[in-house]
């Protein structure tokens, strides 16, 4: 029997171990493993895991990976366990609908809706239009900016889109309607670079939103008083991104390489906490763990009916704590930058009464500037894209390299995750986009058709649709 | 012309007529009619001078009028919004201006059925035998005269063996044969060192296409993955042609000019 048997030990993602070693069969499997985590674990519904044993998936059953590696059978085995999403998202291989001729300039971002309801492209034509995306063709043209169009972002609640432009301005609109509410709110002295809302956890309905400019600072603004509230200054140079995490502390990152964090305080003030000062060349993108629950709020995949506000709040806090993994574990920050490498930080864990964060892993092996670094949507990935024409991916707890994603024939310039977390959108300037799968760690589809370089895409939430847009000034919607 | 103070002496001892200043005001707005009537009836060449005079007078005065009526206060600019939208990302890095849509296989597929092709080097001077080969004598006497040496480059490839030397008519030397070709691309307006991949025409005859003779004209097939260009379909182009424009052999080195 002592032939038949392995000894293992399951274990999740940060270490702790479920149960105590015990004697699995040979000839167990995927299925098996499965079954037992859910045991162990009391899990009323089947949910689904995949294995991992010193971080290659366990593909084969346990007694053929053994032999395979010739792992001694004296050893225990460790096998980590990470919880899969529940739902399978269909990879997107066909383009529905290719709308030329409706912007007059290059499409520079797109953004889906939290509830997947809606899209919004802004345009070097100075409009936003809003697609009807069950005919796939424009509903509204918003127009009120005067030059480009840079950023768009909708509110968790999906009820405000706003929009920054070329010139510094933002425009809020209302997305029922595609009018623009008040006027242009000017602040900004030069162009803005990003926008990001407050998490629907922390304000429900949402109202105050961060945005970061050329002219190195970021101003939060509230979306009812149609004004700003805080300037946050103190970078020497642009700001490139700025993200809202789900503690209330605002990251910017900015070109003179350094990361600050900010806090409101209760008198309504904003106050710099922390500068990370880690890297070495201008911070082109961050990122948090928790990012894609914050950016859709109470909405989840199955694009649920609306409830009342306290409802929905609870329902955001709830998914916020889920994806942050344990209740006082900490959101990870991640940083790419023009000096080719990516930081991971995490929050130090002495007992400093102000938490900065600290240098968890410096993820080096690009060969050229990172321009967008993204957390996959359960926080256990992070991808990258580069100007050297790949796409890496990263553990997203460890900082681990897992493998590179190599097609792509130029620069790739952004990526977006599906809402599963098994696959990778990206999209370059060869004006192609390309689907990666996670689990085969190959890729999936390759969707050219764009005659020009692909500036901007997104992966609706509910993971049926992905748009994009680039210079040819052609909007492009995939589905599968 | 006066040639003394005699008027002024006058007009100081005696003032001047009683109907002086009247006479003054009269004249001078007679003035306007009379320039008129000059402008009007004059012919020939003196009539265009006065016209052109007239017209630059007129411009200017246009000028000083709109400058003056141009108000301190501000006004809402239309200024017209510039081309070339750029996301954030990369709006603080230079680019290079890219070409816009590179053309796609379909286009050259169908230019290569039809064998022609518009190229910057249409017509060049054709290169005679004579000057393309030179007669190298063999033999005990030194008296056969068959074999012929290629006096310009050439690109032989890369599994190139030669025949044997007793077998072999046309030699190709070492010296002159080139691998890679600055290339330009005429949209970018930049050069890249590319690999050969092969000549496709060479313009003076089919034989020197078949030896690899390239003389100015000469079209050849350069690997151009390096640039990073796709076809709309997906697929990465690696392959282009290029026109060689210099005289490679007077010069060491090939350059020519990519055919988009």
């Amino acid at each position: 029997m002592a032939m038949n048997t392995v000894m293992c030990l399951l274990t999740d993602a940060e270490g702790t171990p479920l149960g105590s070693a015990m004697y699995i069969p040979h000839n167990a499997g995927h299925l098996q493993l499965t079954n037992l985590v859910n045991t162990f674990l009391n899990n009323e519904e089947k949910l689904s895991y995949s294995f991992y044993v010193s971080d290659e998936e366990l593909l084969v059953s346990v007694g053929t990976y053994m032999e395979r590696n010739s792992v001694s059978v004296e050893n225990v085995l460790k096998i980590v366990y990470r919880q899969q999403a529940v739902f399978r998202i269909r990879p997107v291989y066909r383009c529905s609908q290719t709308i030329s001729d409706v912007h007059e300039g290059e499409i520079l971002c797109v953004s889906f809706s939290p509830d997947g309801k809606q899209l919004a492209s802004g345009s070097g034509d100075t409009t936003v239009r809003l697609w009807d995306l069950n005919t796939e063709t424009p509903m509204f043209t918003c127009k009120g900016h005067k030059e480009h169009v840079l950023a768009v972002a909708w509110s968790p609640d999906a009820k405000c889109l706003v929009s920054g432009d070329r010139d510094g301005k933002v425009c809020c609109w209302d997305p029922s309607k595609g009018e623009l509410q008040g006027n242009a709110l000017s602040g900004h002295k030069k162009w803005i670079c990003g926008i990001a809302w407050e998490p629907a956890h922390l304000s429900y309905p949402s109202r105050r939103f961060v945005t970061c400019g050329k002219d190195g600072d970021a101003r939060i603004w509230d979306f009812t008083l149609k004004r700003t509230l805080i300037v946050l200054s103190g970078h020497t140079r642009a700001v490139t991104c700025v993200k809202w995490s789900g503690d209330g502390t605002i990251y910017t990152g900015s070109q003179d390489s350094t990361i600050r964090m900010w806090e409101i305080t209760q008198q309504g003030q904003g106050i710099l906490k922390h500068i990370l000062k880690d890297h070495a060349g201008w911070v082109n993108s961050l990122s948090l763990s928790t990012e894609y629950v914050l950016r859709t709020g109470a909405f989840d995949h199955t694009r649920q009916v609306t409830c009342s506000d306290e409802e929905m709040k609870k329902i955001a806090l709830e998914r916020y704590i889920k994806a942050k993994g344990k209740v006082d574990s900490p959101e990870r920050l991640v940083s790419g930058s023009d000096d080719f490498t990516i930081i991971l930080w995490e929050p130090s864990v002495s007992l400093q009464p102000k938490q900065k964060m600290v240098t968890t892993a410096r993820l080096t092996g690009h060969q050229q500037l990172v321009n967008h670094v993204y957390f996959s949507p359960n926080g256990q990935w992070i991808a990258s894209a580069s100007f050297d024409k790949s796409v890496k991916l990263w553990d997203g707890v460890t900082g681990k390299f897992i493998t590179a994603f190599r097609g792509h024939a130029n620069c790739v310039y952004q990526i977006s995750w599906s809402p599963d977390s098994r696959m990778l959108l990206s999209c370059s300037k060869d004006s192609t986009l390309k689907v990666w799968e996670i689990g085969t760690k190959k890729l999936k589809h390759d969707l050219p058709g764009h005659e020009d370089e692909v500036y901007a895409v997104d992966w609706s939430p509910d993971g049926e649709k992905v748009a994009s847009g680039g210079a040819d000034k052609a909007l492009k919607l995939w589905r599968g | 012309m006066p040639q003394g103070d005699y008027i002024d002496l006058h007009q100081k001892r005696h003032g001047r007529r009683l109907d002086y200043e009247e006479r003054k005001r009269k004249k001078e707005a007679r003035q306007v009619h009379k320039r008129s009537k000059q402008a009007q009836n004059s012919i020939g060449i003196k009539g265009k001078m006065i016209a052109k005079k007239n017209y630059a007078e007129k411009a200017q005065m246009k000028k000083t009028l709109k400058m003056h009526e141009e108000s301190s206060s501000r006004r809402k600019t239309d200024e017209d919004v510039q081309e070339g939208a750029v996301p954030a990302y990369l709006l603080d890095r230079e680019n290079t201006s890219r070409a816009k849509v590179l053309s796609n296989t379909i286009k050259q597929k169908r230019k290569e059925k039809a064998g022609k092709w518009e190229v910057p080097l249409p017509k060049v001077r054709p290169v005679a035998e004579d000057e393309m080969f030179r007669v190298i004598r063999s033999g005990k006497r030194k008296t056969k005269q068959w074999k012929r040496m290629v006096t310009k480059a050439t690109f032989v490839g890369p599994g190139f063996t030669r025949k044997p030397p007793k077998y072999e008519r046309f030699i190709r030397p070492s010296g002159l044969r080139f691998t890679k070709a600055h290339v330009t691309h005429p949209e970018l307006r930049c050069t890249f060192c590319l690999e050969i991949i092969g000549i496709k025409k060479n313009p003076n005859g089919p034989m020197y296409t078949s030896l690899g003779v390239m003389t100015r004209g000469t079209i050849i097939e350069v690997n151009v993955s390096e640039l990073g260009l796709v076809t709309p379909a997906g697929k990465v182009v690696w392959g282009k042609y290029a026109q060689v424009t210099n005289n490679p052999e007077n010069d060491g080195c090939i350059n020519a000019v990519l055919l988009v």
